[in-house]
Parts: structure tokens; C-alpha cells; sequence
């Protein structure tokens, strides 16, 4: 990881948290948001690998637990985005570009298992104390909202990623 | 599908021969790293449940974030006001009627009630809410919702400890009670809604004064309250305005700031206790100017609505 990956990494992970708290909340679906820090992370492992997607994923997932509005416990988004990466990761094709139904597949898996790692950790610590079906419902909304978003955003977040490599191996 | 079988016994080996010598994909993730990392996030649950251990640190990401998301909002608030728009135009007609039944009942009730009649008279605006409070107010934007994939309903507006605003302080909107300052920036603040599920509030039924807990239910879209007297005999009423009865010092919540409306009651069958849903007066979904409640003289660099509902600079 050079200097300046980790750099345009950080910087997309910091753009994306700040559109989804500050913009997406007008457009919320019963309060859910499309996860678009969620979404550098998969693009990074599917670019990087997972040992890359689950350190980024930490990464990204700490600043979620820390920036304003969060109240959660700090390490639960930290945990959930790290499991993601590391799924991400073992989705990732050697070979070429992966296809764009394994990108909408991957960024399906990952986001169900983001938001189901986050509400299990939750019930576990009971931060807060939660329904079933509730947090089923939360889930679903998240799946439709960052498969929706998948097309619009993943595309432009791999060729990012995708430039960086080609600069790297110049 | 003999790579799939091979995989594991080459990592075992890798161990044994320590990681250096290990043939592998330098991008599949080490084992070591994955440990590290689980590890780190245990710690970090530990340390922020055992006590405010990482208060600095969420405070210096909020330095940085909090002016962003005022930025960010500020930007975009001609794009995300079109939803309201939208959904004032399609709905008009049925919101009008409501709003019109709804206001007349409200009238009805502010007439009726036994509460102090001064304080709940109209809260048709901050200015006026602080006039009928009788507090002193900042007025501030609401600039980030906490996502409910986070479970937690909290916002951050954008004003902090420059603006005078402490933890612990009353945040109001025109109609009514919107939460409590968790934590401040030195200029945004974050804010616990009461519809949170680890949100309790003092309330009274104004009725017939009697005194309990208004919890937030964690329901996601608008949400909802609950409301359950710690006099087990008495039975609030439908339609019935709740109040908060105040705390100590005023925080984190002074007396006399209207919650919402009973809608139902309904009684456990088990302890014979009854529970009254409260329909807060507040729009959590819409959320936009509200004021947090500070003594009256606080230094600030924003204009303070005060008391009197004058603007002072």
C-alpha cells in the first residue's frame, strides 16, 4: 500500500460517510441509507485482495464508529466492514475484471453480511436491545439500497482503483 | 478443485515454517492480520462499553467531520429539500384536512388542560417556543441523521461549545421536544432523539399531572413512544398531552416541553401495569431548525433566542 493509495482510499471512505449522513438522510428509506462507505470498502478488496479489503474495511468502519451522529458502541462497524472486506476479497477473480453480476453478487453478500454482523454484535452487547423483525426489515432495505446503487457507484470506485494499480505497476 | 484441497495444508505448513517462508498469495488476507484486526475491534467495544475511554478520539473526528457534514448539508439542502416538496404536493389535500382536525383538537385540548396554560399555549415557531418554555434558545440546523442500519437514532446539528452548548442540554423544535445533547464539538453537537431506543424522558401527563417514563420504541420510520406511569393505578388518557416534568439543574431536561399525544393505552396482562403510546408532536423524519435550550445570558457567537422571544445577538 503506497502513500498515495492510502491517501485516495481515505479520502473516498471520508467523502462517502459524509454524503451518507449529511446527504442520503433526505432520501432515507424508514431511516436506511444506501452504506457507501460499505461500497469503497468492496471496491478496494475486489481491486486489492482481502487482506487489503479487510484493513481498509477496519479502517473505514472505525471512523464510522467515531464521526458525528454515532453513538454505538466504537468496533462494531469497525467489525462488521472487516468481515465485509475479507468477503470481498475472497470474491475477488485473478484474473481480468470481475463481471458485473459478480460485482452486484458480492456487493449483495457484503451488504447483508455488514448490516447482519453490526445488529448481531448489538444484540450480543444489547446496544440497544432489538427486534427480530425490525432488524430483518433494517437489513432487507439496506440490500435493495446498495444493490440499487451498485451500477451508479462501484463502476467509477473499480476504475479509480483499476488507475491506481496501473500507476502502481508502471 | 485440487487448489481448493491443497490451500490448507500450504498454510499449515506456512505456520509451522513461520510467515516469511510461506508460499501464498501476498493478497489473500494473513491470518495473522485477521486476528490482529478482530482483536483491536474487541478492544475498541471493550474500552467504550467499560466507560469514555474514546471520548478524545470521537471528539477529534468530530472536529474534523462535524464541519464537513455542516458543509456538506448546507450544499446540498436545495436537493434534499425536493422530497418535501414532493410529498407536500401529493399529500396536500389529506395533510390539510388532518392538520385542520388536528389543530382544532389541539386548540380544544391547550384550553382544556390542567397545565400550566401560559406554557402550552401555541408552538407555532422557535421563537414562540422559547417565549412559551420560557428559556433562552440557539437556534441550529439539524446536518446529519444517524442511519438506522446503525440501530441508534441520533443527529448532528451545527452548533457546539462556541455556540455555549454543553452535554446534557434540552433540544427543542417548534413543536415540541426533540432530545438531548450527547457530545459537542467546538461546532457541531451530536443529539439524542427521544424516539432512541435507550432514550428515556421524565414526562407528565398534563391531565391529570401524574408523573412517568416516556421511552423511545427504536421504531425506525417517524417513530413512536411509550409512555408508562410510575402511579400503576392511574390510567393516562387518550388524546392527552405529555409534558416533560424536568430534572434537577434542568438537565438534561427542563419542565414544560411538550412531548406528544397519548393515542392508546393498553395494559399488560402480567403485572397489571399500563403503557400508553405518545405520538411525538415532533417530525423525527424531517427534522431541520431546531434549538437547544441554554441559561439565559450564555456567551455565544450565534444570536440567542431569548426568553422573551426576542433575538439577541
Amino acid at each position: 500500500m503506497t502513500g498515495r493509495w492510502v491517501a485516495m482510499s481515505g479520502l473516498l471512505v471520508a467523502v462517502a460517510l459524509v454524503l451518507q449522513v449529511s446527504f442520503f438522510d433526505a432520501f432515507a428509506w424508514d431511516g436506511v441509507v444506501p452504506n457507501l462507505v460499505l461500497m469503497v470498502v468492496v471496491a478496494a478488496a475486489l481491486s486489492r485482495g482481502g487482506q487489503t479489503g479487510m484493513v481498509v474495511g477496519f479502517a473505514a468502519g472505525l471512523l464510522m464508529d467515531l464521526a458525528p451522529p454515532a453513538d454505538h458502541l466504537a468496533g462494531r462497524w469497525a467489525l462488521a466492514l472487516l468481515v465485509a472486506g475479507y468477503v470481498a476479497g475472497r470474491v475477488r477473480q485473478d484474473s481480468g475484471r470481475p463481471t458485473v453480476v459478480a460485482v452486484m453478487a458480492t456487493m449483495a453478500a457484503c451488504s447483508f453480511v455488514a448490516t447482519s454482523v453490526y445488529a448481531l454484535s448489538g444484540m450480543v452487547l444489547s446496544d440497544p436491545s432489538l427486534g427480530f423483525g425490525e432488524v430483518l426489515q433494517v437489513i432487507g432495505i439496506g440490500l435493495v439500497w446498495d444493490v440499487l446503487l451498485t451500477p451508479l457507484v462501484l463502476p467509477g470506485l473499480l476504475a479509480l482503483y483499476g488507475r491506481a494499480e496501473a500507476l502502481r505497476a508502471r | 478443485m485440487t487448489q481448493l484441497q491443497n490451500r490448507p495444508v500450504v498454510r499449515r505448513e506456512g505456520i509451522n515454517r513461520r510467515g516469511s517462508l510461506e508460499p501464498r498469495d501476498p493478497r489473500s488476507p494473513r491470518r495473522s492480520t485477521a486476528i490482529a484486526l478482530v482483536l483491536a475491534c474487541a478492544t475498541l467495544i471493550t474500552l467504550d462499553k467499560t466507560g469514555g475511554a474514546l471520548d478524545p478520539a470521537r471528539r477529534l473526528v468530530g472536529e474534523v467531520f462535524g464541519p464537513a457534514e455542516s458543509a456538506v448539508s448546507t450544499v446540498t439542502r436545495p436537493v434534499t429539500s425536493i422530497p418535501d416538496w414532493l410529498r407536500t404536493r401529493s399529500g396536500m389535500k389529506d395533510d390539510l384536512a388532518k392538520l385542520k382536525s388536528e389543530n382544532a383538537k389541539l386548540e380544544q385540548q391547550v384550553r382544556t388542560t390542567a397545565y400550566d396554560r401560559n406554557r402550552l399555549a401555541e408552538y407555532d415557531g422557535l421563537t414562540k417556543a422559547a417565549e412559551n418554555i420560557g428559556y433562552a434558545v440557539v437556534p441550529t440546523h439539524v446536518v446529519a441523521l444517524g442511519a438506522a442500519q446503525s440501530f441508534h437514532r441520533t443527529a448532528t446539528i451545527d452548533a457546539g461549545s462556541a455556540s455555549g452548548i454543553k452535554p446534557d442540554m434540552t433540544v427543542v423544535a417548534a413543536q415540541g421536544l426533540v432530545g438531548r445533547v450527547l457530545r459537542v464539538t467546538s461546532t457541531t453537537a451530536t443529539v439524542l432523539l427521544i424516539v432512541d431506543g435507550d432514550s428515556t424522558v421524565g414526562g407528565r401527563a398534563s391531565s391529570s399531572m401524574k408523573v412517568g417514563f416516556v421511552r423511545g420504541d427504536g421504531q425506525l420510520d417517524g417513530g413512536s413512544l411509550e409512555l408508562q406511569l410510575i402511579d400503576q393505578n392511574a390510567t393516562p388518557a387518550t388524546g392527552d398531552t405529555v409534558v416533560t416534568w424536568g430534572s434537577t439543574k434542568d438537565a438534561p431536561y427542563v419542565s414544560g416541553v411538550p412531548i406528544g399525544q397519548v393515542t392508546s393505552v393498553y395494559s399488560s396482562v402480567r403485572d397489571s401495569s399500563k403503557t400508553a403510546a405518545v405520538q411525538p408532536y415532533v417530525d423525527f423524519g424531517a427534522l431541520d431548525l431546531v434549538g437547544v435550550v441554554v441559561p439565559s445570558g450564555t456567551k455565544s457567537d450565534r444570536a440567542i433566542i431569548d426568553a422573551d422571544g426576542k433575538l439577541k445577538p
